[in-house]
């Protein structure tokens, strides 16, 4: 089944005012970028977003939050982005903070067909407010529900014409488990290759979680922290 | 004299084990690495997808999509993997990972730790520490005695926003080693040049002291 589609404009098609999109990477590594400079583009919404992370004040996710079209913002960890934190602390942004592990393994669930389930993470924190608690083996656990939505955007370094993902070292992270949590999934890739090039056991992602794949114009990849040793 | 961060990440290196895996926190823990006890083998992974981290790049080798979870750039050893961040949770929530160290704000006598909020001033959220901090058995916490004010961060109870309640273990301070047990905190090391007296002043917590304790072996 192809489900290559010309280009980001096309991709991304159908995503309107008040949708909730998921959207893929840690920090700035393995971010969909050039579909959110389309999303900036095309000017849409009061959007809910689920990120780990909510990008930096001029890349990624900042670059929506910049121009207000993101109302709340599902994530593990929002620093390095002063704008989110002027927008938190005032009020104007809508922000759900929820842990790492249970952000992933909610977006795992969503695409998996399990609505909730019960994780240590978070007890006797003001996470657990509200949650349903049981004990399991002798310890608390809280009730986390599953996440989807009405588009996944990832992205992965090679894909094939199927929907079929590799995605490379730690850029992979969150956008295995949004691919499956999208009930449409536009995946955002470095190389695009005909079906059959890529060899079936290296596929990270199966393409049936894929409805859409192109392959991005181009790829700033931008490093958040550059860290070197020196050379003895 | 109190320890440097580098002191600290040097004592705490001194507790990993042989055939450990190790999830290094944010800051002091993540020098931990580069101190890793002579003839022993352990295994670094970070919550972001991946196991087996090396030292960071040499300049012009950087790869943007070769990060820890502190967004720096690094390498990878051989025989590392890489994976998505539900497997790298199942990790952690599975104790598949024998030790994490990470940094404070606060710790109570209890074992609760506080370092993810500071209601009305900074929230950058908790990233993985809350799923670290409610799975692992073995939890060392990497921090400073007392706060820029001068008052205590080894308390009784927390002040602020808790990140896991009855979960740290250890505590490694520039002034300290301590352990947690039983509703205290019990001191173990002090460090070169400090006294038992500065450490008892600048603990709010209870603290159980021994007639001898060692100086740390640095």
């Amino acid at each position: 089944m192809n489900k290559v589609v010309e280009n980001v404009e096309l991709a991304l098609s159908g995503i309107k005012d008040d949708m909730t999109l998921m959207l893929g990477g840690f920090g700035l590594c393995g971010i969909p970028e050039n579909s959110i400079s389309q999303l900036v583009k095309m000017g849409v919404k009061n959007l809910t977003c689920i990120s780990n992370n909510a990008g930096v004040d001029d890349f990624g996710l900042g670059l929506l939050l910049q121009t207000k079209q993101i109302k709340k913002m599902i994530s593990s960890y929002v620093g390095e982005n002063d704008e989110f934190e002027r927008q938190m602390l005032s009020g104007e942004l809508e922000v759900d903070l929820i842990p790492q592990g249970s952000l992933a393994e909610r977006c795992r669930a969503g695409g998996a067909g399990i609505p909730a389930f019960f994780t240590p993470a978070g007890f006797g924190t003001e996470i657990a407010e509200g949650k349903e608690v049981r004990i399991y083996n002798g310890k608390p656990h809280i009730l986390e529900l599953a996440l989807t939505a009405d588009f996944a955007i990832i992205k992965a370094w090679k894909g094939d014409t199927e929907g079929n993902l590799i995605f490379k070292a730690a850029a992979r992270n969150f956008n295995p488990l949004m691919a499956m949590a999208g009930k449409i999934t536009i995946a955002e890739v470095e190389e695009l290759v005909p079906a059959g090039t890529l060899n079936p056991n290296d596929i990270h992602t199966p393409g049936i979680f894929v409805q859409r794949i192109f392959q991005g114009d181009k790829f700033q990849k931008r490093i958040e922290q550059r860290t070197v040793r020196q050379k003895v | 004299m109190a320890l440097d961060k580098i002191g600290i990440a040097k004592r705490i290196a001194q507790e990993l084990k042989d055939g450990w895996y190790v999830n290094l926190g944010i800051g002091i823990p993540t020098l931990v690495a580069n101190y890793i006890p002579q003839g022993i083998e352990v295994e670094f992974q970070s919550e972001n997808g991946v196991l087996g981290m090396g030292p960071f790049p040499f300049e012009g080798e950087e790869d943007p999509d070769l990060i820890n979870a502190g967004k720096q750039t690094i390498t990878v050893l051989p025989g590392a993997s890489f994976f998505d961040s539900a497997t790298s949770f199942a990790m952690i929530r599975g104790q598949h990972v024998q030790l994490t160290v990470l940094g404070a704000m606060e710790v109570s006598q209890n074992g609760d730790i506080a370092n993810w909020k500071i209601p009305g001033k900074m929230v950058k959220g908790m990233g993985g520490a809350m799923d670290l901090v409610a799975s692992a058995d073995n939890i060392i916490v990497a921090m400073l005695h007392s706060n820029r004010a001068g008052e205590s961060k080894i308390l009784k109870k927390c002040t602020l926003p808790l990140t896991g309640v009855n979960c740290v273990k250890k505590v490694v301070t520039e002034l300290a080693v301590m352990e947690i047990k039983e509703g205290k905190f019990y001191l173990l090391e002090r460090a070169p040049g400090v006294s038992v007296e500065e450490i008892i002043s600048k603990t709010d917590g209870d603290l159980v002291v021994p007639d001898v304790v060692p100086v740390m072996n640095i």
